[in-house]
């Protein structure tokens, strides 16, 4: 398998306590990675880890490597606007930017310079459309993002994050906050998406995770105890911890 | 003795009741006592001409001088205030959120220096201006001023971006964008009501302080029309005009605070009409 993203012991570290120890693992391109692992385990740190945003918590010390297309992007010498523009974060609720529909998702196009007015307005209906919010909101691409509904939010986030060309999605809990409707429009988005980004989910609903996982990484307690496939992880645990967070005696 | 626990809720709150009643009476004491010395004198004139034969023994005239010059001032000082305020209150929210012991710090600061009474603002401008040779003018009263907002823009704005969840700041970032993007595009619009409000506040702050401008912008019957002249100001107008042993002089006082506490009260409730707006 080729490996969009490798983690060689990565250790983090808030005000010296340890949140993540010794994390490896390997993160397939163009396949659906999910993390896994009872609450306040670190999956949320590890996936900001990856895209630098735990770079803003107070007292943090991160030490380890985390390639991203083979080079190390926490030595200190990297763009990190560059970096993020590779990773679209969808996170656990939907953060609409302060502005209308239509520049919400141009927002990241403007801010690297491509004002072209034609050009983004067909970036606007080919990523809503992708994310099949078009036909609700083609009338009202003037009105505050905020006045969608929560689940409109998070697909427009979405959209948000695809329209600035992504190589990864980082999806935090995408669908806890979501309705079974639009939980589903995300999960089936991210089915198809998957042929052209390299896509890591952190869930902690067990059957989004066999839906939707080709490789899944079993956390606990700051650690990755287990990682495989979906066949490997699910049907066949090796880990007792693992086997008794998948019969749901923890969670 | 032993109050049971219904009879102590009973106790407090018509402890409350009363103190609100107080408090309420206070204030509508003052603004009706005001008015009602005021109103009176309020006349087209009196808002619309300058002191006849000056302003301390004058019996013609009235105080658009100091109205034109309360309005010049705190608009200047409001405006500076603002272009040093909002950076910083930005810079404390988008840059340093790595910090967060610094910016405890600094809000320290700024809360002590809000507390410090506008009279030591105003000697330190004198001071300044002794030091620099300046004379007492519009310019020196704008910036002492605006050296007394600063920190009620600072912590007024920093309250509003203090409250911008951090999920938007990590989306943002996500997004690619750099600090300064999402301090003016981002920030800056989500706490959008927040700045008014700081404004407005400061603005009310500006235009109310009479020690600040008293040695710094000094008093004139004149309508100043340059930075450099000193100008005359709604508070000291009140000031020096109610000591004045010649009843028009002391109706010119009354009819300043009337004017004054109008302006004010305007800019309360629409500060607070603004803040409502937000929730
Ligand atoms: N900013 C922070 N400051 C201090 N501790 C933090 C911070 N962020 C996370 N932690 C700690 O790091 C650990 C892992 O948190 P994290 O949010 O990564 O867990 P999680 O696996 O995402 O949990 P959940 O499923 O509840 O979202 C927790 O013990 C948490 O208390
Ligand atoms: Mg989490």
């Amino acid at each position: 398998m080729n490996n969009k993203i490798s983690i060689h012991n990565l250790c983090l570290s808030i005000d010296r306590q340890p949140i993540l120890k010794n994390v490896s693992l390997n993160i397939p391109t163009n396949k659906i990675t999910v993390i896994l692992g009872p609450s306040g385990c670190g999956k949320t740190t590890l996936l900001k880890s990856l895209n630098r945003l735990t770079d803003l918590i107070p007292g943090v010390q991160q030490s380890g490597e985390i390639l991203l297309d083979g080079v190390n992007i926490l030595n200190g010498n990297q763009d990190l606007v560059d970096i993020r523009q590779k990773m679209g974060l969808l996170a656990q609720r939907p953060y609409p930017l302060p502005m209308n529909i239509y520049k919400n998702i141009t927002y990241g196009l403007r801010i690297s310079g491509r004002r072209n007015r034609q050009f983004l307005e067909k970036r606007v209906e080919h990523y809503l459309k992708m994310v099949n919010l078009w036909d609700e909101v083609k009338d009202r691409l003037k009105d505050p993002a905020s006045a969608l509904s929560i689940g409109q939010q998070q697909r427009l986030c979405l959209a948000r994050g695809l329209a600035v060309d992504p190589e990864i999605i980082l999806a935090d809990e995408p669908t806890s906050s979501l309705d079974p409707i639009s939980s589903k429009l995300i999960e089936e988005k991210f089915l198809e998406l998957k042929s052209q980004y390299t896509i890591v989910l952190v869930t902690h609903i067990l059957r989004q995770a066999r839906r939707m996982a080709d490789y899944v990484v079993f956390m606990y307690l700051g650690e990755v105890i287990e990682q495989g496939t979906p066949d490997e992880l699910f049907n066949n645990p090796q880990h007792p911890v693992t086997k008794s967070y998948l019969s749901g005696q923890f969670y | 003795m032993i109050m049971n626990t219904k009879t102590e809720e009973k106790f407090f709150r018509v402890l409350m009741f009363l103190s609100t009643i107080f408090i309420v009476g206070v204030l509508l004491l003052i603004v009706v006592s005001v008015l009602y010395k005021g109103l009176p004198s309020l006349s087209f004139t009196m808002l619309t001409s300058i002191p006849k034969g000056g302003f301390y023994f004058g019996e013609e005239g009235g105080i658009l001088n100091a109205i034109i010059g309360s309005i010049y001032l705190s608009l200047g000082a409001t405006f500076l205030a603002f272009i040093i305020g909002w950076p910083i209150a930005l810079y404390m929210n988008v840059y340093l959120v790595k910090h967060h012991s610094l910016v405890n710090a600094i809000r320290f600061v700024f809360d002590v220096l809000w507390g410090v009474p506008s009279i030591v603002y105003g000697a330190f401008g004198f001071i300044l201006m002794v030091f620099l040779g300046v004379r007492a003018s519009l310019l020196a009263g704008i910036i002492t001023v605006s050296l007394f907002i600063v920190p009620i823009m600072v912590r007024a704005i920093d309250e509003s971006l203090k409250s911008v969840p951090r999920g938007l700041l990590e989306s943002a970032l996500s997004l690619g964008s750099t600090r300064s993007e999402i301090s003016y595009r981002i920030f800056s619009r989500e706490a959008f009501q927040g700045i008014i409000t700081a404004i407005l506040l400061s603005f009310g702050r500006a235009i109310g302080d009479a020690a600040s401008v008293l040695f710094t912008t000094g008093y004139t019957d004149r309508i100043p029309t340059s930075l450099l002249e000193p100008s005359a100001t709604l508070p000291l107008s009140i000031f020096f005009q109610l000591s004045s042993p010649i009843e028009a002089v002391q109706d010119r006082a009354y009819a300043s605070a009337t004017v004054l506490i109008s302006m004010v009260l305007v800019i309360s409730l629409l500060s607070r009409f603004i803040g409502n707006r937000r929730n």
